[in-house]
């Protein structure tokens, strides 16, 4: 491995941003660039993965990630099946594994999976013989947003060696922040979580953060604010008391905002809660907040991961 | 079936004298006839067996078993469940009452009973629950079901949780001299929670249990201890701080026992690696500073006893997400090897390991066996102290195959089993 114009990603799958190196990301990065080219142009279609079949496996309501993934796959040529297995199988009892088996057999070359649990993607990942996306397992990762996230970021700043991150808010249950976690730290850049103790997770600087508890410290100096979407069913009684007085002292809004580099940029990984994790007036604000860059080049990041993962297939034996 | 079986050549070891050297031993009528040097006659209808030397000691005597039976007998039965045993050395097993239906009920009792009998491989014994159908409210019939032969009372793998009726099983348990077994882990604490609190559960995305939970249950259940001035077992111990607790509670003079399993002496959270569902366990695996406070919990005796903590699951309860897989593995088989370990790396000697497989549980639970006297039942081990092997779950006598330690190097195999007398395992070749 020497620079990443020569590199190849030697991974079968993409079950996290853990594990990845710093090549690894450079590379998934320098394709995504490329795509977002292609994607801005009238004709968007190429016909890299033409003939393969790829497998949209959601145990998980999702309509972003899903349809991200859905028009990346069909821009390069590929044949994108989806599957809601939340309202189907498993509700008749069937294991994951069932499941995996059973898509198996139709020769899938890539699965994108969703599932609430954390490892569910990594278990279905040993059962079959074609790659697979981990498009978020529980709280675990989910390494495409991360990637999406370091390219919005790398666009902006030209850089992600050096830059003050702060991602905010419900670090516990957020695949997402553990992944941005890993991209962050792995690629050099300076990472802070800030939250109320009830959401930080036991021992969580061993990954390499730094932890703050108010936001005003927590924010001093920062290139970008990464908020994190506060789930509703952990809004009330045990994690925090009340929306109000979560949003009080933790919802970004312009007033803890200037804490923040005067060019701080804002993030969010969507669906946004307004008025919860973050004030609309900080959201909409055209300048600052990248809320809507980021959806576009989720599409050019997921590209990348589909060719580095699929363009090669079927060229060896079946993996058994 | 001869009845008199004589063991020569043999490296006698009684955890309860001390005894540590070469001789025979004389089994008759069930039970241990004469033991002494190598001088011991043989005669007419005696079965001579040439130990070369290998250990004789009293069978194991495990103090937590799940047999499955009844209500799960796809997962075990008490027939492999003895057969496993037999094959691990033990000798006298006792059950978790928490099959389906649960051991709440004098019927239940008796069932157990019969069943050991009609099987004929090692002693099944049984705890009844402590509260009806686990449920942490109503205290079972403690009298009666001690008199049908309950050894204990315990809500096998939950905690009894309210304050008010662990204070009151505890005084009426009492009444009746009987023991309490608590599963110590505050329940709130650990609800929902898939492994031990710390980096790894974070890396994971996995929800982290306190260790913090397991000496709180303990904590409050001292206090009552005191209260009431009853006898009180802690299972499966694997935190510094509980063992700490137990060491004080000890010191001070109460009535407290407790006993750990081989897991939590092998074994810390980093097993659990990349979701390895065989590594769930309840309590978890915990961190490596709490694994050695465990090894030392043995070595100055505060922890009485090693159960295997056998919990059989099918393939299916563990090839499931994290969140989702049952906790627990199977444990007959690999008890007496993986607590040999702690004396071949000079953790323990062999009679303080001895002392914690057979005689303490043995004294814990009030049993006749775990010594090597006469007059004691013929319950005894013949095992090879340092035949090197790997540990391979598909050679294994139980259902099910649920064990971390498949392919563990290990040095310790069990070469004969014998229960009041009766052979019931040896060994091939």
């Amino acid at each position: 491995m020497t620079i990443a114009a020569d590199h190849d990603f030697a991974h079968r799958h993409l079950l996290g941003i853990e594990g990845l190196s710093p090549d690894d990301i450079t590379l998934l990065l320098d394709k995504s660039e490329g795509y977002v080219d292609q994607n801005r142009q009238a004709d968007k279609k190429r016909s890299l993965l033409r003939g393969r079949t790829i497998m949209n496996v959601f145990f998980e309501n999702s309509t972003r990630t899903r349809t991200s993934f859905e028009v990346a796959g069909k821009r390069l040529g590929g044949d994108v099946i989806n599957m809601q297995v939340a309202a189907s199988s498993i509700k008749k009892g069937e294991t994951l594994i069932d499941t995996a088996m059973t898509l198996n057999a139709m020769h899938p070359d890539v699965l994108i999976v969703r599932h609430p649990e954390s490892g569910a993607v990594h278990l279905l990942a040993q059962k079959v013989n074609c790659a697979v996306i981990n498009a978020g397992d529980g709280s675990h990762e989910h390494p495409t947003q991360a990637l999406l996230d370091a390219l919005t970021i790398r666009r902006r700043r030209g850089k992600l060696q050096g830059l003050v991150v702060a991602i905010c808010g419900d670090i516990s249950h957020s695949r997402v922040a553990r992944s941005n976690i890993h991209l962050l730290t792995t690629m050099g850049a300076r990472v802070r979580v800030v939250a109320p103790r009830t959401l930080v997770p036991a021992e969580v600087e061993r990954l390499g953060v730094e932890v703050f508890h108010d936001m005003a410290t927590g924010l001093a100096g920062a290139d970008i604010v990464m908020m994190l979407r506060l789930q509703t069913e952990r809004m009330h009684g045990s994690f925090v008391p009340s929306i109000r007085e979560y949003f009080h002292f933790f919802g970004l809004d312009q007033r803890k905002l200037a804490a923040a580099k005067p060019d701080a940029l804002i993030m969010h990984p969507g669906p946004m809660n307004r008025g919860v994790e973050i004030d609309s007036a900080v959201a909409d604000d055209l300048d600052r907040s990248l809320i809507r860059h980021q959806v576009e080049m989720g599409v050019a990041v997921r590209m990348a991961c589909l060719e580095v993962l699929a363009r090669d297939l079927g060229n060896g034996p079946p993996i058994p | 079936m001869t009845a008199r079986t004589l063991f020569r050549n043999a490296r006698l070891l009684d955890p309860a004298t001390g005894r540590d050297g070469k001789g025979s031993l004389l089994v008759s009528e069930g039970r241990i006839a004469e033991l002494g040097s190598d001088t011991i006659a043989s005669g007419k209808d005696v079965r001579v067996i040439d130990c070369h030397g290998h250990c004789l000691a009293p069978g194991l005597v495990d103090m937590r078993v799940e047999l499955r039976e009844p209500g799960r007998e796809h997962e075990e039965t008490m027939e492999t469940g003895s057969a496993a045993a037999a094959a691990g050395g033990v000798t006298t097993m006792v059950a978790l009452p928490n099959t389906e239906p649960a051991i709440d009920d004098v019927a239940l009792v008796e069932f157990v009973a019969r069943r050991s009998r009609e099987i004929n491989g090692v002693n099944i014994r049984t705890y009844a629950a402590a509260t009806r159908g686990f449920k942490g409210k109503e205290i079972t019939e403690i009298g009666l079901l001690s008199s049908a032969g309950a050894l204990a009372f315990t809500d096998a793998t939950a905690a009894i949780a309210d304050a008010l009726v662990m204070r009151r099983a505890l005084a009426y348990a009492r009444t009746f001299d009987a023991l309490l077994i608590q599963h110590p882990e505050e329940p709130s604490l650990a609800s929902d929670g898939d492994m031990t609190e710390g980096e790894t559960a974070t890396r994971l995305g996995l929800s982290g249990i306190t260790p913090a939970a397991e000496v709180m249950m303990i904590e409050r259940d001292l206090r009552l201890v005191e209260i009431t001035g009853a006898r009180y077992h802690v299972a499966h111990v694997s935190t510094s701080e509980a063992i700490e607790a137990i060491r004080r509670a000890k010191a001070r003079g109460l009535a407290v026992t407790c006993d750990t399993a081989p897991a939590y002496f092998a074994l810390n959270e980093t097993s659990v690696g990349e979701y390895r569902t065989f590594a769930k366990l309840s309590p978890p695996l915990r961190s490596e500073f709490d694994r050695r406070e465990v090894v030392a919990g043995l070595k100055d005796g505060t922890i009485d006893a090693i159960a295997s903590d056998h919990s059989p699951h099918p393939q299916d309860s563990k090839r499931l997400p994290f969140h989702s897989a049952e906790a627990g593995i199977i444990g007959l088989e690999t008890l007496l090897p993986l607590a040999l370990e702690l004396v071949h790396n000079r953790h323990l000697t062999l009679l303080q390991a001895l002392r914690a497989l057979s005689l303490r549980p043995a004294e814990i639970l009030r049993l006749p066996s775990g010594r090597l006297v006469e007059g004691a039942p013929a319950d005894l081990v013949l095992f090879d102290l340092d035949r090197p092997s790997k540990i391979a779950v598909d050679t294994f006598r139980s259902k099910s195959k649920n064990s971390p330690f498949d392919g563990r190097p290990v040095q310790g195999r069990v070469l004969k089993t014998m229960v009041e007398g009766r052979m019931v395992f040896e060994a091939e070749g």
